[in-house]
This record gives C-alpha cells, structure tokens and sequence, in this order.
C-alpha cells in the first residue's frame, strides 16, 4: 500500500480555542500557534499524516485531508 | 460516514473550555460510530446536567438531556421501549457516582444492554469545582480549601462488583486505545461501562496545579499502565487501563420480553 500523501491541514479558527494540544502531540513538529492562537501547520513537508492532531482535538477543528490515492 | 456529519454544527463552537478533556471525549466517540458505519436514526444519547452532559446537545442523533444524576432511569426507559436502538449515556463522575451512584449500580446489576461512559475529571466543573467521590484524598476542591479527606470510589471495582459485563478505563491521552473500547462497548450486548479520565483544566487542574491540559495529558500517560503490565508490580500506584471484564450473561430486555411471553400464555 502506498504511504498516504497530504494534500492539506484544514483548520477550522472559528473553532479552535488556542489549547496547543496538537501542537504539543505531534511527533513531527509540524504545527504552531499563530499570532491569534489558533493552530497553523507550519511545516507541512514533515507531515506524515498519523492524524493524532486530528484525533485529540478537543474542539474538532483540525482535519488532516489526504491526496486521493491515484493507482 | 464523516465525523461532522453527526454534529450539530451550529452549536459549535462548543461550550466546553479551552483544552477540555470531554471535547476529546466527543472527538472519539464519533470515530467509534463512524468505524461501526452507524446511522444517526439508530442512535439514542441520553445524559443527565454537568459540563460532561452538555455531549448530548453537540450530536445530531436523537438525544435526551434530563436532570443531574437521572441518565441512566431516562435510557432505562427508552431502551425498555425502543430495545432496537443503541443508548449511549455519557456522564459526569458527580452526575454517574454522586447524585447518580444508585442508578449506576442498579442498571449495572440489570444488564441492560446499553453503553456508560463516565467522563472522569475528578470534579464537579460544571458548578465551579467542588470535589466528586472521584476527587480522593489530598485533592484541592472549592469545598475543600484543605485538601479532602474523603476516598475515592474505583469506578472499574464498583462497576466490576455491581455487575457491570463489560468493563474498561482509558484516558483523553489514549485516543486511539479510547475509540477502539467505544466500538466495543457498543457491540457488547449488556450493560457496558467505559470510563475515560478527562481533564478540566479549569478547575482541577487550576486548583490542584495540575498545570495545562497538555500537562494533564502527560500525567495520563505516565500515571496510567495497561492492565497486567510489568510496571503495575513495580509500582502499584500506577492506574491500570484496558477491558477489565467482557461477558457474556442474559440482558434484560430479551428476559423481560420472556415474561412477557410467560404472562401472556393461554391467552
Ligand atoms: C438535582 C440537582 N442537584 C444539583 C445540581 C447542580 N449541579 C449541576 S452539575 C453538577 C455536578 C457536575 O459535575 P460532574 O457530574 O462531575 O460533571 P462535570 O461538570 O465535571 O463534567 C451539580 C452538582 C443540579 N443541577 N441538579
Ligand atoms: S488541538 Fe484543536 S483547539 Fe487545540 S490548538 Fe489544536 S486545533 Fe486548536
Ligand atoms: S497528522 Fe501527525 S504528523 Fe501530521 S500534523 Fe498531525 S500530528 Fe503532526
Ligand atoms: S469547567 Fe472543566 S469540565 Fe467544565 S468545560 Fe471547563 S474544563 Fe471542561
């Protein structure tokens, strides 16, 4: 199977109330808190799509959107 | 299905303060449906008052937000009706062992087939941070500016010892852990208890410097092993997480439809 490949971070700043819980967790340091604390992906290269920022979201407001898989 | 589309967008953002364990609480639960491919018109969500309990006005299923304490004899109700569909009742660990300590017990014992989920801070945030027969010794409460003397229930021993035929305990650090005993818990046919130990960093954390919420995250993830593990004998104040008990015993729903049927002979 091939490696899932990120097309974008969504991140939702209506929603996110700044706790830096993503930013904290991820293995990749790829997230941080802009200037109106909310989250941004800083580094999205490193990015390798384990989705934990996803997942730990208290507020639901950051996606992780994967590249469709092209054959 | 897309996690979002069982949401209530319109309430969001949510009510629950920045670096909530329950919103994390919320995230997951939604996954472990999303996996089980469940459709919002099969699902009930019934809680009582507390901020833990705010979870039922987030969901787009059909949900039932009644009085502190009392989730549990609502779902009791609407499962006895509706045996065809899935009761999730999330609580508070005031609202599921203080007010509602009896129910708890009692449905426990009963078996019926539904799903407890006991969002545990340790206090009663809601009301501004008195302290729960979760809290235990030591801890810093508003109504125990000394620290608290009271010992704390084990939600998995007083589950366990009630009957309860499924049993486990994650934490708002172990999500993936967290969503996959969801999932079981909802396939499990009987009384399921799930306990997640999840931060409020508002007034548990404040007053017992606790720190963040990421540091209280961090202290799930060093104060808590899973079941059985080597470090649990090296050091028994170690909080221990997994599926405590899975069993399979008669529900009560199918044994009342019996009676039913027992009343109902010869006529
Ligand atoms: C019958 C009744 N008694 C007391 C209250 C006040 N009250 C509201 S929420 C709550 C406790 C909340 O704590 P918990 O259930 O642990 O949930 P949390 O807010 O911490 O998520 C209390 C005592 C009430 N609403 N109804
Ligand atoms: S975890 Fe969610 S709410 Fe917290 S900073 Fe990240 S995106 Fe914002
Ligand atoms: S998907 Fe994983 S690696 Fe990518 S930003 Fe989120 S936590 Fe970091
Ligand atoms: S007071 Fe505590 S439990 Fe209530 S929303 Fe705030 S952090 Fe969560």
């Amino acid at each position: 199977m091939a490696k899932p490949k990120l097309k974008e971070h969504i991140i939702n700043s209506e929603w996110c109330k700044g706790c830096g819980i993503c930013v904290h967790f991820c293995p990749k340091n790829v997230l941080e808190m802009d200037d109106e604390d909310s989250a941004l992906a800083a580094r999205p290269t490193d990015c390798i799509c384990c989705k934990l920022c996803e997942i730990r979201c208290p507020d639901l407001a950051i996606e992780v959107i994967l590249e469709k898989e092209t054959e | 299905m897309a996690i979002k589309d069982y949401l209530r967008e319109r309430f969001f953002p949510h009510l629950w303060c920045s670096g909530c364990g329950h919103g994390i609480v919320l995230n997951s639960l939604l996954r472990a449906l999303a996996d089980l491919g469940m459709s919002k018109n099969e699902i009930v969500m019934v809680s009582g008052i507390g901020c833990s309990s705010r979870i039922s006005g987030y969901v787009d299923f059909h949900t039932l937000h009644t009085i502190h304490g009392r989730a549990l004899a609502f779902a009791t109700g609407v499962k006895l009706s509706r045996p065809e569909l899935n009761l999730l009742v999330p609580m508070g660990d005031g609202d599921a062992l203080a007010i509602g300590g009896n129910h708890f017990i009692h449905a426990a014992r009963r078996n019926i087939d539904l799903t407890a989920i006991v969002m545990n801070n340790r206090i009663y945030g809601m009301t501004g941070g008195q302290y729960s027969p979760l809290s235990g010794q030591g801890i810093m409460a508003t109504t125990a500016p000394y620290s608290n003397i009271d010992y704390d229930f084990d939600t998995v021993e007083l589950a366990k010892a009630a009957g309860a035929t499924f049993v486990a305990r994650s934490t708002t650090y172990h999500t993936q852990q967290m969503t996959k005993m969801f999932r079981q818990a909802i396939l499990h046919e009987g009384f399921a208890m799930v306990e997640i130990l999840s931060q409020c960093p508002t007034y548990f954390g404040r007053k017992n410097r606790a720190g963040s919420a990421i540091d209280m995250m961090e202290s799930y993830k060093e104060n808590t092993t899973p079941i059985g593990s080597k470090s649990k004998m090296e050091n028994p104040d170690l909080i221990e997480r997994g599926i405590f008990v899975q069993k399979e015993v008669p529900e009560y729903c199918n044994e009342y439809d019996k009676i039913i049927e027992k009343a109902m002979k010869g006529r």
